[in-house]
């Protein structure tokens, strides 16, 4: 579609014709201005794909950006909470950056594809924030959201797959890590990433090599090998929230966005005090971040697993059952591999400590009649789900 | 000859029926009260109004869009079961001089690609711009349906007022609380710059700033006016705007329904020639023709200027008052085109099938030119190269023009209140023909379509609605003139200087804009003093 085209209010990625064709729902949602399935056949077959066998997913709606010059590394280190210098040629990692109030404006992932050379994937639009933030650095920045196709290839099997689609020099790749390499002829940039907490990749081209990927990838599927599914964001939603990642502006407002004070949130109250760090030069919000981290923490978003089978949606939190109001769940799924119910919750923290006792009010309903139950709910530090396999080098060949 | 009303003794007796005088008289008949509306026009409305003055076409002479309406009152006097529809308008549109234009798609995300077919960074600034506008919004709409506290009060009322004001304001951090200070004395046009870089994007969204001002974009204040475009809002759209269904005279005569429904009385062709004032008390008035009218509480919907220095006794008023009603900001700036039209213009820049011209039309695509337009004003002429917010309701109002015609309505920015020589029959149509000539430059076939043309400069709309100078607010929208200095210090909770004697008009508290708040707040205000049940809305919130 040209830029002028006002009849159709998402733009299509490069694997448009493909995902079309795999999908017997043609349900679509929008990401990011495109158009992106939101389930193909049914969430429990997608599901199982990124759980026990292989997913394909496309990820041309993310954000990109291209970064580049001799001030690239000192502009990320000035921009995101965590040390960007330590972040070696081929590898990648995962960031937030904050407004000068300490609070999140986004977060992704920083590629450092070659020697200077670095990519930053975003949830969100971020042009104009990393435009106001490079003001002083010797720095070119070009959003290239456009001009890369990218597909997320995750699972169990990922590893057999992508090596039978004719991908050389998976077997040395560690989590995150990259390597320019080829998929039969076609020139692709892979890296050991995903948003699933499992074996996966994500592979980087052009989009006028799109359908050779895709295709490439297919027709391993069509030789009877391994199955091979295409998933949509229904899927991801629950694989991401078993992996424990967060979705800025779904979990939690994002800073850029907010009008109401106090709405938006920073890297404490989200968990993210793994990923702030002081002994590096300034980055943008760390006077606020030092201020906050001598403080007894207010809020923050939390990981829950609810007793019972009833999944919290949009649940308030308690203190006891029939107790005081304490916070709000942001996010949940009914987990299949671990037939438990999850959630992401924003709650209050007392004199810097988590409640002793959280309870969900829920409600759901049978054969459209309304129900409430009250079910405890359980603090968990660790990702819900992560599988040994995600990070063993080489992965066992399936 | 003097003419005895119904009744000579009313309770209240409101002056002007434009929507504020009706929305307060509205409030004051639900109440039970026994109210009387004089109008001079053989018509009501004031600057609400639609008058078919080509047969077949109907404009809406003045106001032309509605969007800062309360919904509150809407609700309140059940203004929809009394005809009134307000339809959503989609988007719009800046014709650029190079041939190409920017669209304002209504939806999102094609929004979105067009801004960033400009400058991909604009479409992401574009993000923390509506949020930080949204704030100031929020802030400001809260105080919309309230009286402002005075300041200098001890009132507990007023310490309630100015404690809720505080509150509001404790909800903004302090770097925002610095920021919204910034915004309410900057310019927009430097405001903007902070934000985007693409020239026509600039343009588009500071025209609103500077419509019905005696300001220019690079004016400081000018900031706040967009917020008074942008603060309003159709079914919880904050900041988009509607058109009324048969045009603005829809607004007034569904109020006045409403209104007549609850008891209250009307007369047209009554032109007030004073407030009778009896040992410090308004006593009622005495019309042009001789005839003294009775009422216990008497009402101007005048602007501030014409009340105190036109209709009231100086005798009878501090010389306080009459110094700040000399002093009061009222400068006409705007013009006015209506245009019946033949069938529909075409805008070759546009591709085919656009939805662009659903939307406002603007044909000044940089700041530059924007304040060029302002220069003009300044030196007493029309602006050679006008801004113009263009539309054409008929594409979706089938009541205002015969089927396949249409009808076009023109806002024009900047038209002087008394150029050299004063306005003539000569000097009008020279307006009205630099505004055409605009238009047809991005319209090749606009011209041959004209079937009728409503030229009216501030010199009409004072004359034929009464607005001083013609200034569509009813006196500036600076800091100088809001909230608590509206109209001025000790004057904003719509009483007057004298007992009895009150104001309802855009003169006052929240301002200008068919908006029916400062109608509203003023008749709460009258029951509050009468210890009669307040039938006037309460704000919905929007938290």
């Amino acid at each position: 579609m040209s830029l002028h085209d006002f009849t159709q209010v998402l733009a299509k990625t490069p694997f448009h014709d493909r995902l079309a064709l795999h999908s017997q729902t043609q349900d679509w949602t929008g990401w990011n201005g495109y158009q992106t399935p939101r389930v193909l056949d049914t969430v429990a077959s997608e599901y199982f794909a990124v759980r026990s066998s292989c997913s394909v997913m496309d990820l041309t709606p993310m954000e990109k950006y291209l970064i580049t010059g001799p001030d690239a590394c000192a502009f990320l280190n000035r921009l995101v909470t965590r040390d960007v210098s330590k972040l070696k040629p081929k590898r990648v990692t995962y960031a937030v950056w904050c407004n000068d109030e300490g609070k999140v404006i986004d977060d992704g992932t920083i590629f450092h594809l070659e020697k200077g050379v670095y990519r930053l994937c975003a949830q969100h639009h971020q042009l104009d924030w990393l435009m106001l933030s490079s003001i002083g650095f010797d720095v070119t920045i070009e959003k290239d959201t456009h001009k890369v196709a990218a597909l997320s290839v995750q699972g169990p099997t990922s590893f057999s797959v992508l090596t039978a689609a004719g991908i050389e020099g998976l077997e040395k790749l560690k989590p995150f890590g990259i390597i320019h390499t080829k998929i039969g002829k076609i020139p692709v940039t892979v890296s050991r990433t995903g948003f699933t907490g499992d074996l996966g990749y994500e592979l980087w081209g052009t989009p006028k090599d799109a359908h050779g990927i895709w295709d490439a990838i297919f027709t391993v599927k069509e030789h009877g090998l391994f199955d091979i599914r295409v998933i949509g964001l229904d899927t991801l939603e629950m694989v991401r929230i078993e992996a424990g990642f967060i979705m800025p502006g779904f979990d939690f407002n994002t800073a850029e966005t907010t009008i109401r004070a106090d709405h938006d949130r920073s890297p404490y109250e989200l968990g993210l005090d793994w990923i702030v760090k002081f002994d590096k030069p300034y980055f943008t919000g760390k006077r606020a971040l030092i201020k906050e981290s001598k403080r007894p923490q207010k809020r923050c978003l939390v990981k829950l697993i609810a007793e019972g089978n009833k999944v919290p949606t949009s649940a308030f939190l308690f203190d006891g059952k029939n107790g005081n109001k304490i916070g709000t769940v942001m996010a949940q799924t009914w987990s299949p591999i671990l037939k438990s119910s999850l959630a992401m919750a924003d709650i209050d923290y007392n004199d810097g400590k988590p409640p002793v006792e959280i309870w969900a009010e829920i409600y759901y309903q049978k054969e459209l009649k309304w129900h409430v139950k009250w079910a405890k709910c359980h603090l968990q530090n660790a990702p819900f789900w992560s599988h040994p396999r995600r990070s063993k080098t080489p992965p066992n060949p399936v | 000859m003097v003419q005895i009303g119904k009744t000579n003794n009313y309770d209240a007796l409101i002056i002007g029926a434009g929507h504020n005088g009706l929305t307060n008289a509205a409030f004051l008949a639900k109440a039970g009260l026994n109210v009387l509306v004089v109008e001079k026009n053989d018509y009501i409305g004031g600057a609400t109004v639609s008058r078919e003055l080509e047969t077949g076409w109907k404009y809406s002479n003045c106001s032309y869009v509605c969007s800062l309406f309360r919904p509150e009152i809407y609700q309140a006097l059940d203004l929809g079961r009394h005809g009134l529809e307000v339809v959503p308008i989609k988007g719009g549109v800046t014709f650029m001089q190079n041939g190409d234009y920017y669209g304002n798609y209504h939806h999102h995300e094609i929004r979105r690609r067009e801004i960033a077919r400009h400058s991909q960074r604009d479409a992401d600034a574009v993000i923390r711009f509506d949020a930080d506008l949204m704030k100031w919004c929020r802030l400001i709409r809260g105080f919309l349906l309230r009286t402002p506290p005075d300041p200098t009060s001890f009132k507990p009322r007023d310490v309630m007022e100015f404690g809720y004001l505080l509150k509001k304001f404790h909800g903004l951090s302090e770097s925002q609380l610095y920021e919204f200070m910034r915004f309410f004395t900057m310019s927009i046009g430097e405001y903007l710059e902070e934000y985007f870089e693409n020239p026509a994007f600039l343009a588009h969204y500071s025209g609103g700033s500077v419509i019905g001002t005696g300001l220019g974009v690079y004016s400081p204040g000018t900031a706040y006016v967009l917020l008074h475009h942008a603060m309003g809002d159709v079914d919880g759209n904050v900041g988009s705007w509607g058109f009324a269904k048969g045009g603005m005279g829809s607004v007034s005569s569904a109020i006045a329904a409403s209104y007549t429904n609850f008891g209250g009385e009307i007369r047209t062709g009554a032109e007030v020639s004073k407030i009778n004032v009896s040992n410090g008390r308004a006593t009622g008035i005495t019309l042009a023709s001789g005839e003294v009218i009775n009422a216990k509480k008497v009402v101007s919907n005048l602007d501030a200027k014409r009340t105190f220095l036109s209709v009231m006794d100086k005798d009878d008023l501090p010389s306080y008052v009459i110094k700040r009603a000399e002093n009061f900001k009222i400068r006409g700036s705007s013009g006015k085109l209506n245009i019946a039209l033949d069938g529909l213009p075409d805008f070759p820049a546009l591709p085919k099938g656009s939805p662009l011209t659903l939307g406002h039309m603007h044909f000044t695509d940089s700041l530059q030119r924007l304040e060029r337009a302002y220069d003009d004003w300044k030196d007493n002429r029309w602006s050679a190269d006008p801004y113009t917010d263009t539309l054409i309701p008929t594409q979706f109002d089938p009541t205002m023009a015969p089927p396949g015609k249409h009808m076009m309505t023109v806002f024009v920015q900047y038209c002087p209140v008394n150029p050299e020589g004063g306005w003539d029959e000569t000097k009008r149509d020279a307006f009205g023909k630099t505004v055409i000539d605009q238009i047809a430059e991005y319209s090749p076939n606009f011209k041959d379509l004209i079937v009728h043309t409503e030229i009216r400069t501030p010199k009409e709309l004072e004359a034929e609605v009464g607005l001083t100078e013609g200034n569509i607010f009813q006196g500036e929208l600076t800091l100088d003139q809001l909230l608590f200095n509206r109209p001025f210090p000790g004057y904003a909770q719509y009483r007057g200087p004298v007992k009895n004697m009150y104001m309802c008009s855009s003169s006052n508290h929240p301002g200008g804009g068919v908006m029916g708040a400062p109608g509203a707040n003023s008749a709460r205000e009258i029951l509050r003093d009468m210890k009669r049940k307040d039938t006037t809305p309460e704000d919905f919130g929007d938290d």
